[in-house]
């Protein structure tokens, strides 16, 4: 680290930045619908994203349904259970997630915690958002087409994702959910150039990059990397539609269909899956980063302590971040690639526990003699580090070839990463909506509401992927539609499966409590004021809540500190804002290395 | 970017710094990262990155399916040759065509040069004649593409060996056709407003109601050279293997 000084009294002086022009909306339509305020867009992102979400959230109770009660619901034939996995994995993964992160906070979040005004390219975010939109309906329509989704399993493993036995492998399914997948990546790409070139190039005076609160160095490291993981999916679905259209075999072999040979040669199934997996593990992290990142602010904030060491914080996302790009291959141990790239690639997924296993101490020694708040957006910052935690151990026996190869493809699979890419971001995204709520609406939202919702969702969640380690543990293998007739199955574990799906439906339903609590509290809501839970970054500080189209009124905020200074002896209250001038205490992340 | 100084603040403190030394201060310093590289080309950058991760992935595609595809590859040279005056000549039009391109990129950074003196007249020109240039490129891809399919090139078959010859040709030189379709396409645009004055009156954009600056021609000339770079990667790799 090279030593760069601030000015001889260690204080920024005034802005002397020259302002950004701001395009104003002149109707109804350019304000509320095709705005060009990333609040706006954010906004817009989030509830298309949150109702994706319920979609998949609906086809998970339909698969649990078969799963633990087979055979009574008959309408959900073979067929529509694969159809259903699909769907509720892609949407789930892509459309819900990676949408609601960089495309739901990164928008809200960024310029206001950087400082600045909107994003640097207000017309192509907005478009982002339209073309988003427009891969969701492409995606949806499936549902409309003859045959139905595809149902080749979310990873669309060729050559299987477009041969006829599977549904939607020679009908529509299959070809709009690659539609579906190559107009998001191109949405996308809009916003994330975006994200990243706020980040990098609009940040406000005396907000250096090592004094940016950590919920935007996840987000703009989390878009960094889907810049460079998405197009790797990109061109295994332009190749995959090629092979369904055009006839070619990228990844085609030679083949018997049904007692036919096929007319193809030549192509390699392995090929696709590198270049799904190239995608599909930064994609982990993806939705991982910005977990991170969020959830060491709310810990600061709600146990009103500063972040432990946060330059490893920082180091400890960027070394995930490009430790990611060479791990794929771990998805890819019984794929039957070369045995050897396993010894490489169950290292360097070893390694990735080191930086991950920073984080996670430094959360603890954050909360440790911290002035907790049990608030509900701590609620699920806590339960965060449980569930990953959890979900991340079990990935250090899935990482690990011996120990991978049994338990490859069983029940054990889902419930890893369901512990730990779905349950676990999806508690810091209820956390962080609890926690911006204010900030977005005026409003707080309901706190008994919220706690129903928080321990049903939490304990109900445990309660769900816990028993499913065992019965992977047992041999249950996943993605099958009917175990029943399976000799060694034991009654036991249709009991369990049929435990698992009631706490399923329950856990469903509560959720609707926190939909319902989002539009309640937008009228009946206690009123927030500016900065409720006392936080020390930018977005808190805006002169009116909810921010108006610009953020800032008329001049732009000026930083003198970093986003941690909590708890501080002596202050009129007990933090100070990035905002707010005076002497940065030793250590609070000045400019000096 | 070496010659970039920290200055913070109205206070006065100017360091002077090279090397690694500046690119902490860069790094380091608040508002921008890259202190003289505005928003447009640092999104611009940043985009190319994203794309040659795009490229890398077709080539890498491409080269895996050649190295495991069970039957022989076709002869490049044979199937890339011309007849003309009765002689066969191995790559002749491709030889051409990346000539063509590649003289395309000369035109673009003299009408880069010239936008720099704010000389409307010879920086519209100037991308006229890369906008005619990158045309003909495609011209002569679409007269090979005609040519190959008259002789039976599919992409999922083809007279001479491997049905991944096909299926890789058509995907990537399409791929590669297409940004330089649209080069094209920006080009016109943006050769329109150098013409028309737009950037010297700050008039405001169509579609997103911005003003724009000369700017534009070095970003539309950073994409235009990395399709160009792009080019020499998949002839290269396509028509020299």
């Amino acid at each position: 680290m090279v030593d760069v000084p601030l000015g001889p009294t260690g204080v920024i002086a005034a802005p002397d930045v020259e302002d950004v022009e701001l395009y104003h909306p002149h109707s109804w339509l350019t304000k509320y619908v095709f705005s060009q305020d990333a609040k706006v867009i954010a906004i817009q992102y989030s509830f298309v994203a949150l109702s994706v979400g319920l979609i998949a959230l609906v086809l998970s109770w339909l698969m649990r349904l078969q799963l633990g009660f087979p055979g009574v619901f008959s309408f959900i034939d073979a067929n529509a259970y694969y159809q259903f996995i699909t769907m509720h994995g892609m949407m789930m993964v892509v459309y819900v997630l990676t949408a609601l992160f960089l495309g739901g906070f990164g928008n809200y979040l960024i310029p206001l915690m950087v400082g600045a005004r909107d994003m640097v390219f207000p017309y192509v975010n907005m478009l982002s958002f339209w073309i988003y939109l427009l891969a969701v309906l492409i995606l949806v329509a499936s549902f409309f087409v003859p045959g139905g989704p595809t149902g080749a399993g979310w990873t669309l493993y060729p050559p299987q994702a477009i041969l006829s036995g599977t549904p939607g492998g020679q009908d529509w399914g299959i070809i709009l959910m690659l539609v579906s997948l190559m107009t998001f990546i191109i949405g996308f790409t809009m916003g994330g150039l975006n994200y990243v070139v706020t980040v990098l190039q609009a940040r406000a005076r005396g907000m250096t990059l090592m004094r940016m609160p950590l919920t935007v160095w996840g987000i703009f490291t989390a878009s960094f990397m889907a810049l460079l993981a998405f197009p790797a999916l990109f061109v295994g679905a332009v190749m995959m539609l090629f092979d369904r259209v055009l006839g070619t075999s990228f990844f085609m072999p030679v083949m018997v269909e049904m007692g036919q040979p096929l007319d193809r040669n030549g192509g390699s199934p392995l090929l696709f899956q590198h270049l799904f997996w190239f995608f599909g593990h930064p994609e982990v992290y993806i939705v991982a980063l910005p977990a991170f990142g969020i959830v060491s602010d709310l810990i600061s904030t709600h146990a009103r302590r500063n972040i432990f060491g946060y330059r490893m914080m920082v180091w400890a996302l960027l070394a995930i971040g490009a430790l990611s790009f060479i791990v794929w291959a771990h998805h890819m141990y019984v794929s039957g690639m070369n045995p050897y790239f396993g010894f490489f690639f169950a290292t360097t997924t070893l390694i990735i526990a080191v930086p991950t296993a920073i984080k996670v101490y430094n959360w603890i020694l954050t909360l440790w003699r911290g002035d907790i708040h049990l608030t509900v957006p701590m609620l699920f910052a806590l339960a965060f580090i449980v569930t990953f935690v959890n979900g991340g151990l079990t990935g250090l026996f899935l990482g690990n070839v011996v120990v991978d190869v049994p338990l490859s493809d069983t029940m054990f699979v889902v419930a890893h990463f369901h512990m730990v890419m779905g349950v676990a971001p999806i508690l810091v995204i209820f956390g962080a909506i609890y926690h911006w709520y204010p900030k977005v609406t005026g409003r707080m939202l309901n706190d008994p509401l919220g706690k129903l919702h928080f321990w049903v969702t939490f304990l109900g969640a445990y309660a769900i992927f816990f028993p499913m380690h065992y019965l992977g543990l047992m041999g249950i293998p996943r993605r099958y539609h009917d175990i029943a007739d399976m000799a060694f199955v034991p009654p036991s574990a249709h009991a369990l499966n049929a435990f698992i799906t009631i706490v399923a439906l329950i856990v469903g339903a509560t959720q609707l409590v926190f939909v319902f609590n989002l539009f309640w509290s937008l009228r009946h809501g206690k009123p927030a004021g500016g900065n409720p839970w006392r936080a020390t970054t930018l977005e808190w500080q805006t002169p009116e809540t909810p921010p108006p189209h610009g953020n800032w009124g008329k001049d732009l905020p000026v930083v003198y500190r970093w986003a941690y200074d909590y708890s501080v002896p002596g202050a009129d209250q007990d933090f100070l804002a990035q905002s707010q001038p005076g002497p940065t205490r030793a250590g609070s992340g000045s400019i000096h290395g | 970017m070496t010659e970039q100084a920290f200055t913070e603040g109205t206070t006065g403190t100017h360091i002077e710094a090279s090397g690694l030394r500046s690119l902490a201060a860069d790094f380091s310093s608040d508002r921008q990262a890259f202190r003289s590289i505005s928003w447009g080309k640092a999104m611009m950058w940043i985009f190319l990155l994203s794309d040659t991760f795009v490229f890398s992935c077709f080539l890498i595609s491409y080269m895996t399916a050649r190295m495991s595809t069970t039957v022989a590859w076709p002869n490049a040279s044979e199937v890339f040759a011309l007849t003309i005056g009765g002689t066969s000549l191995p790559l002749i039009l491709i030889a051409i065509m990346t000539f063509v391109l590649i003289s395309s990129s000369g035109t673009m950074a003299m009408a880069v040069n010239f936008a720099y003196r704010r000389d409307r007249r010879k920086t519209a020109v100037l991308m006229l004649v890369t906008a005619l240039l990158g045309a003909t490129f495609v011209g002569m891809q679409a007269f090979e593409w005609t040519k190959l399919i008259h002789e039976g090139v599919r992409p999922w078959s083809n007279p001479w060996g491997a049905a991944q010859f096909g299926s890789t040709f058509f995907m990537i030189t399409g791929f590669h056709g297409t940004h330089v379709s649209f080069g094209v396409l920006f080009l016109l645009i943006v050769a329109r407003k150098v013409w028309r004055g737009d950037y010297d009156q700050e008039r405001r954009g169509f579609f997103t109601s911005r003003r724009g600056n000369y700017e534009a021609v070095e970003i539309m000339g950073l994409y235009w050279h990395f399709v160009d770079l792009v080019w020499v990667f998949i002839f290269a790799f396509f028509y020299l293997w």
